[in-house]
């Protein structure tokens, strides 16, 4: 079986398995993708002046894998054709590993640029994932954006920030 | 009617667990759930108007009526990425 298309994860992403999941692979299989955009979101070793020593992921996973799905539709909406994965992992990570993993595919770069865009910016609004940070003397939970997926203000400031 | 509560994040390190079952009056709504719980752990009243709801995983609202066997989700602000 392959990889899906949306997952969380307790195992290093791997942006060949999203590649290999939105069957985008430069093998001639009758794909109509002309592009494909990926983004890595990694452990940063600094934030707000804090060295970071390491980043623990939780999820309530079941309501993550239909915001995903949520995200996907969205992208369609959009840009009428990008495929998209989205792979975001969970548990305890060192500065360096990827956190989040996104690939998109379209016939043309301009949407799998801005489909690739846009679905991180609503990871960050809606997606139920929460990051607690470990540095070097404390510890403390990061507390980004109140979720509403039916926030239309939000939205649309991703897509502008996609377009942009 | 009984529901099961999931807390996460600061959430849950306020309230001291994960997961919990509640006792409630029909037709409650998941906002009288949550003054329940409000009343109960004082470090919960910062987030009033800093909460997200999900019932049975898909978000909702706090008017949501709730029905026996409701898992109820409370979500503080969210930091994937």
């Amino acid at each position: 079986m392959g990889a899906p298309l949306f997952a969380v994860t307790r195992d290093p992403l791997r942006l060949e398995d999203l590649i290999q999941a939105i069957g985008a692979q430069a093998d001639g299989g009758g794909t109509t993708a002309g592009a494909v955009t990926t983004f890595l979101g990694l452990v940063r070793s600094e934030n707000l002046g804090r060295q970071v020593v390491r980043l623990e992921y939780e999820s309530y996973e079941p309501l993550a894998i239909k915001v995903f799905e949520r995200i996907a539709g969205e992208v369609r909406e959009h840009w009428s054709t990008p495929r998209l994965a989205l792979h975001h992992r969970l548990g305890s990570l060192r500065v360096g590993e990827a956190s989040v993993a996104i690939a998109a595919a379209a016939p043309h770069r301009a949407e799998s640029f801005a489909a690739c865009r846009y679905a991180i910016e609503r990871v960050k609004q809606i997606a139920p994932i929460w990051k607690h940070e470990y540095f070097d003397d404390g510890h403390t939970w990061i507390e980004g954006a109140l979720a509403d997926p039916d926030d239309r203000g939000a939205r649309e400031d991703a897509y502008k920030r996609a377009c942009a | 009617m009984r529901v099961t509560v999931r807390l996460f994040a600061r959430l849950r390190d306020i309230v001291g667990v994960a997961q919990l079952s509640r006792e409630l009056p029909e037709g409650a709504t998941a906002s009288l759930l949550w003054n329940m719980l409000a009343a109960e752990h004082a470090g919960l009243a910062a987030y009033r108007d800093a909460v997200s709801i999900a019932v049975n995983a898909e978000y909702s609202k706090m008017s949501r009526r709730l029905a026996d066997g409701d898992e109820v989700a409370f979500l503080p602000p969210v930091s994937g990425g």
